[in-house]
This record gives C-alpha cells, sequence and structure tokens, in this order.
C-alpha cells in the first residue's frame, strides 16, 4: 500500500490581521501551520499504513521553511517528505499548483513506486479554493472523492474501497476501484498522539528536496506568468462596526429581541 | 474521459455567458436561478446572450424556469448514466458542451456539487477558476469579468480576471445575488447533446444515498441559524437553541467548542474548519466570537447576540448585542415569541 498526501504550509489565518489603512494583510510574527484539514489526511493515510502495512509519503510545494509542515507529518508517522521548491513556481493559481504537483507527483512514483491512495484536505484555509485537490485528480485521470468522512472498507486485493462522502443532502456511500484521490474533512477521524519513536524518527529524519531540474517540466505551465487568474487588486473589507447594545430590564430586553426576530416567525405550523 | 485540451490560442470566438443549472432529482438549485438573474446583468453590460447549460437523466422540464429566469438558450444532456452526480461523468458532459459551443464565461454555483465540478472541468479545459465569488463585474474597457472573493478567512478581498483563458469560470455562493424572474414570459432555445460513454466506462459506483440526517445537514439552505457555544453549557440546553430555531423556521448549529465538548455533531459546525454560512438572522448564544468561528458568520445580514461578557468579541460584528445570560434569556424569549405566534393566529 502507497499513500501519498498532498500537504499545504498556510498561515495561521486566525493571526493574520489587517492594516486598515494601507490595505494590506500583516503577516509578520504570524505562525505558518499546517493546513488543518490536512492533518486528517496524514492520520488517515498512517492508519491505513498500520492495518496493511506500506508506506505514506507526503509531497508540498512551497518555499524552503515548508520542510517544517513535512517534519510535523513525519511526526504524525509518514515515512518521507518531499519539497517541491523553485522559484519557477512563484506566483502560480490554483491551475499552475495541480500541474506542479501533478508533475512532482510523477516523479516520486518513479522514486517510491505507484500509488493506491491519493489525499489532500477539502481546501487550505488561507485561499479556501478546494481545487488543488480536484486538480491533480483529474490530472491523473483517477477517480475523485471529495469531503470523504469515512472509509468504510477498504480492500487491496480486488483494489476497491468503499467511502462515504458529504454531500448537499446528506451523505453518499460509494464504491470507487483503487487508485482514488481523496480530498478529507476533518470529521473523517480523531486525531491519535503520536508515540515517541514517531517523534524521534522524524526529529532525524531529511527532507527531500526536488526542484525544477528534477521533475519532468513544461515550463509554460508554471508560475504566475502561465496562471490564467491574475489577481487584479487586493482590499480589505470595511469594517464592521458593532451594532447597538439592548438595553432596560430582562423583560424589556426579551421584548426587543423578540420584536427583532418576529418577522421570521415561522407560522407555517 | 476527454483529454485536457490544450489552451485555445484564439480566444476571440468565446461569447455568451453560461450558467450551470444544478439539479437533484430533476429539482433545480436556487442557486443556479440566482447566477441566471446576475447573469443578465453582466450580459447587458457585455452586449451578449444568457444561456443555461444542465445534465442529468431528465433535465429538460426546467426549461421554463430556466427561461422565466432569463436564459435564452438552454443546453442539455440527457443520459440515464447522469442520474445522479458523479464528478467523472458529469465533468465530461459539461466540458464536451464547452468545448463545442464556447461560452466566454461561465458560472456555477458554489455548492458541494458545483465546487466538485467545477474545479475537474477547468482543469480539463485548462482555464483559469476563480472561487467563492461574491461581487461580479464587466470591465467596461477590457470587456473582462472582474470576480471578487474573500481570502484569509474574509480578513482581505481579491479581485481576480482571467485575461487570456476561455472561458472565465467562477463559482458563486448561494445567497448572494437574488433571483429575480423576467416581467415577461419569453421562450428560449432547447439544444440536445449525446453522450458517448456508458454506465460501463464508469469507475465510480453509488451504494447509498442518506438523506439529511439531523446530524449532516447543508446549513447554507437557512435564512435563520440559531447557534450555540460553550456557554450553553451542555447538550440538553441545544433543545432551546433547537425550539428557538424551529419558531424561526431556520435550524441549528455551534462553535468548534460545542463540537469538542460534544454538545453537537461536527456536521453543524459553524466557521474556518466548518461551515460558512450567510443567512438573513444568525443569532448566536455563549459564542465567544473567535475569528475562527467569526470568518464562518460574518457576512450574516442581521447579527444578534446573547453573551454574559460585555466585551465579548462576537458583539463587535453583531447588528444587535444582548447582555445577558443565554440559558435565562433563550426560554423567555421562545416564551414571548410564542404568545406573539398565537396572537397572529388568533387575529
Ligand atoms: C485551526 C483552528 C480552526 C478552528 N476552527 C474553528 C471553527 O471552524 N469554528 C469555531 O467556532 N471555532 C474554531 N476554532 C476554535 C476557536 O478558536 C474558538 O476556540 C472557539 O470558536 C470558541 O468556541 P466558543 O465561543 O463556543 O467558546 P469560548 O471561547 O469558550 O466562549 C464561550 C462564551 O460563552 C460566554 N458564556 C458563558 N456562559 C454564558 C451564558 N450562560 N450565557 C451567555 N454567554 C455565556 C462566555 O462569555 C464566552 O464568551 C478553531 C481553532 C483553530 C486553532
Amino acid at each position: 500500500m502507497h499513500a501519498l498526501v498532498f500537504i499545504k504550509q498556510v498561515p495561521d489565518a486566525s493571526q493574520v490581521r489587517v492594516n486598515y489603512e494601507t490595505g494590506t494583510l500583516i503577516r509578520e510574527g504570524v505562525p505558518a501551520i499546517l493546513n488543518p484539514f490536512e492533518v486528517h489526511a496524514v492520520e488517515e493515510a498512517v492508519k491505513i499504513r498500520q492495518k496493511f502495512g506500506g508506506k505514506v509519503t507526503i509531497l508540498t510545494m512551497g518555499p524552503p521553511q515548508a520542510a517544517d509542515a513535512l517534519k510535523e507529518c513525519l511526526s504524525r508517522g509518514a515515512d518521507k517528505g518531499y519539497l517541491l521548491s523553485d522559484r519557477i513556481f512563484a506566483g502560480s493559481d490554483t491551475l499552475a499548483t495541480s500541474y506542479a504537483l501533478y508533475e512532482g507527483a510523477k516523479k516520486i512514483i518513479e522514486l517510491e513506486g505507484e500509488v493506491d491512495f491519493f489525499f489532500a484536505g477539502k481546501q487550505a484555509i488561507d485561499g479556501d479554493t478546494a481545487q488543488t485537490g480536484p486538480g491533480i485528480a483529474t490530472r491523473f485521470n483517477v477517480p475523485l472523492v471529495t469531503y470523504l468522512i469515512k472509509l468504510d472498507e477498504i480492500n487491496l486485493e480486488e483494489k476497491y474501497v468503499i467511502a462515504t462522502r458529504l454531500t448537499e443532502f446528506g451523505q453518499e456511500t460509494l464504491k470507487v476501484p483503487i487508485p482514488v484521490f481523496f480530498t478529507v474533512e476533518e470529521s473523517l477521524n480523531t486525531l491519535s498522539h503520536s508515540p515517541l519513536p514517531w517523534l524521534i524518527k522524524a526529529a532525524q529524519s531529511k527532507i527531500e528536496i526536488l526542484s525544477g531540474e528534477n521533475v519532468d517540466l513544461d515550463k509554460n505551465q508554471c508560475g504566475l506568468k502561465n496562471s490564467p487568474t491574475i489577481v487584479k487588486k487586493a482590499f480589505t473589507p470595511e469594517k464592521k462596526q458593532r451594532g447597538a447594545t439592548l438595553t432596560g430590564t430582562f423583560d424589556e430586553v426579551v421584548n426587543q429581541a423578540a420584536e427583532k426576530v418576529a418577522p421570521f416567525l415561522n407560522d407555517a405550523l | 474521459m476527454i483529454d485536457l485540451i490544450k489552451k485555445d490560442p484564439d480566444i476571440s470566438h468565446y461569447k455568451d455567458i453560461w450558467v450551470f443549472v444544478e439539479q437533484t432529482d430533476g429539482k433545480a438549485e436556487h442557486v443556479s436561478f440566482e447566477l441566471l438573474t446576475k447573469a443578465r446583468e453582466l450580459a447587458s453590460q457585455r452586449n451578449c446572450h444568457v444561456a443555461a447549460v444542465s445534465v442529468g437523466e431528465s433535465v429538460s422540464h426546467l426549461a421554463e424556469d430556466v427561461f422565466k429566469y432569463g436564459a435564452e438558450k438552454f443546453y442539455i444532456i440527457e443520459d440515464e448514466v447522469l442520474k445522479d452526480y458523479r464528478t467523472e461523468p458529469y465533468r465530461d458532459a459539461v466540458s464536451e458542451l464547452v468545448v463545442k459551443y464556447k461560452p466566454e464565461i461561465f458560472l456555477i454555483g458554489a455548492t458541494t456539487q458545483g465546487r466538485d465540478l467545477s474545479g475537474t472541468v477547468a482543469t480539463v479545459l485548462r482555464t483559469g477558476l476563480t472561487a467563492d465569488t461574491t461581487k461580479q463585474d464587466i470591465d467596461p474597457e477590457t470587456g473582462f469579468l472582474w470576480m471578487t472573493r474573500p481570502t484569509f478567512g474574509g480578513s482581505l478581498m481579491a479581485t481576480i480576471f482571467c485575461p487570456k483563458h476561455r472561458p472565465q469560470m467562477s463559482t458563486v455562493r448561494p445567497g448572494v445575488f437574488k433571483a429575480i424572474p423576467l416581467d415577461t414570459q419569453t421562450n428560449g432555445e432547447i439544444i440536445k447533446e449525446k453522450i458517448d460513454f456508458s454506465e460501463e466506462d464508469i469507475v465510480k459506483k453509488i451504494l447509498k444515498k442518506v438523506i439529511s440526517s439531523e446530524g449532516n445537514v447543508n446549513l447554507g439552505f437557512f435564512d435563520v441559524i440559531v447557534s450555540g457555544g460553550k456557554g450553553i453549557g451542555n447538550k440538553e440546553n441545544f433543545n432551546m437553541l433547537r425550539e428557538l430555531a424551529d419558531l424561526l423556521g431556520g435550524t441549528w448549529a455551534g462553535s468548534r467548542k460545542a463540537v469538542e465538548l460534544g454538545y453537537i455533531p461536527q456536521t453543524r459546525q459553524v466557521g474556518q474548519t466548518g461551515q460558512t454560512v450567510h443567512p438573513k438572522l444568525y443569532i448566536a448564544c455563549g459564542i465567544s466570537g473567535a475569528i475562527q468561528h467569526l470568518v464562518g458568520m460574518q457576512t450574516s445580514e442581521i447579527i444578534i447576540a446573547i453573551n454574559t461578557d460585555k466585551d465579548a468579541p462576537i458583539f463587535n460584528v453583531s447588528t444587535y448585542c444582548i447582555v445577558e445570560d443565554a440559558l435565562k434569556f433563550v426560554p423567555k424569549l421562545i416564551e414571548q415569541l410564542k404568545s406573539m405566534q398565537s396572537i397572529r393566529r388568533a387575529l
């Protein structure tokens, strides 16, 4: 069994502040974290390995610091981390990113062997686009299962999985052949604590760096210049003002609140 | 599957605005009509036509509504293989239509299905896709579509465009635009196409579909959400929030702490790692208003917060601030609303 998990290191969006004067993000001192959905993707891949044997490989694209996020994955039980890092990728939009990661993943398949399970988070908390995973799955032409909440059955002999995903109206359970690409929800699993040997191993392992030279790239599909979407401008949304505090005696406040919500009262009973 | 197409070097023959009409069991999603309404406005600025596109087992009966909301053409593929939404056959069917008819702009609802579909279709078409846009304009000079979307959990807005690739694709969250039918009923043209694959070609099979049990719910559907946090104290106390939600024709939800404490299932979590909602009314009870919660609900039209701490950050985004004990306040509010309701009925 070989699982390949795509991860992203993201600024902790909760600690990003906005400078309302300049209309820019204040990123200084904002810690970089492993995208929370991908923590669960790694957890699931490691769970599968514990049950069936095999290995879990991690791939990310980013600057050299992104190695920290890979280390975190190793401490959560992954076997090997690859960092695809090159200036040529700078400024990539989702289409160019999924292209780069696809080529990176092809290289990993060459080095580490065929992949049964591709994993990614359902979206990254900085961009929130939810496009990169589906983009890579499309390029590999493997079936895509987004919003994964449960792996009901894995059958490696007959090469299929039964998986449950969230839909607009509830959930659906699918039977899908391996290889398959999952993007995962947080509710897929609860995180376990890493045993000490994993932590020690992670601290000692080294991250494999792939540059643009190491992978088979069509340079005309990489980076800012070759991204179809262009950011025209960025600006800060209007700052919300604190609204009115309802005042008076307890009963008066109840009455005021009731008046505010009364237009929504359900008369269909 | 159809091959990833090469970037089309000549984009001048791409015309008109398409809206994907999402349907489940033959019933159209409301967001599709919201997008058709917006497409009309964009089309009048761009001086072009509006068309709708839908694929499924049977979709031609949607034509009447589709034309009512302003589409002049309705491109459809009907095949039993397309009965239930599955990524790959829907991708291939929709991509075929786009490749054949070349729309300049293609809008899709940012629902679970629309997000699943748009990412894979854009990859096949090798074009740009802007997700979850909240504002769309045509640049009067270039005619390009300007798409504005929140990033970094709503801390920053970005306006994005796609100058050299077609179609210009974007998804739009439900509820962002209003759906307004045309004053006069006009008839459009239905254009039917076929797919060249069958069930044997599709490797993914649906074994079971479960419709919204109480845990799994798309919070985005509701006009009113009554939400609770750690301040609600225990699972039983959530019953009063459910009762209030019922009274207001809405649903209930909560913060991540409410999930962690076992008060509510994760599928009802609002926020950065839960669902993003923008109802007409959001009532936050015993929720402090951590940034990860705020990014999931701060675009709600009216926000009412009930919190014992007058400095709770939730008040900074609230329309009405109530500094009270939610456990005492909510039952009284329910009582008051019930008596208003019976007076209304009596009259
Ligand atoms: C990566 C990451 C992702 C996260 N994602 C999310 C997310 O998606 N959604 C989310 O909600 N959080 C998320 N969080 C957690 C978030 O930071 C907060 O911890 C959480 O939102 C707090 O929940 P709370 O408001 O219920 O609890 P608290 O912050 O503990 O607040 C409880 C509030 O209840 C008030 N209170 C107490 N008793 C009463 C009473 N009787 N009546 C009225 N008020 C009362 C208190 O004054 C207080 O303001 C995330 C955190 C991280 C690090």
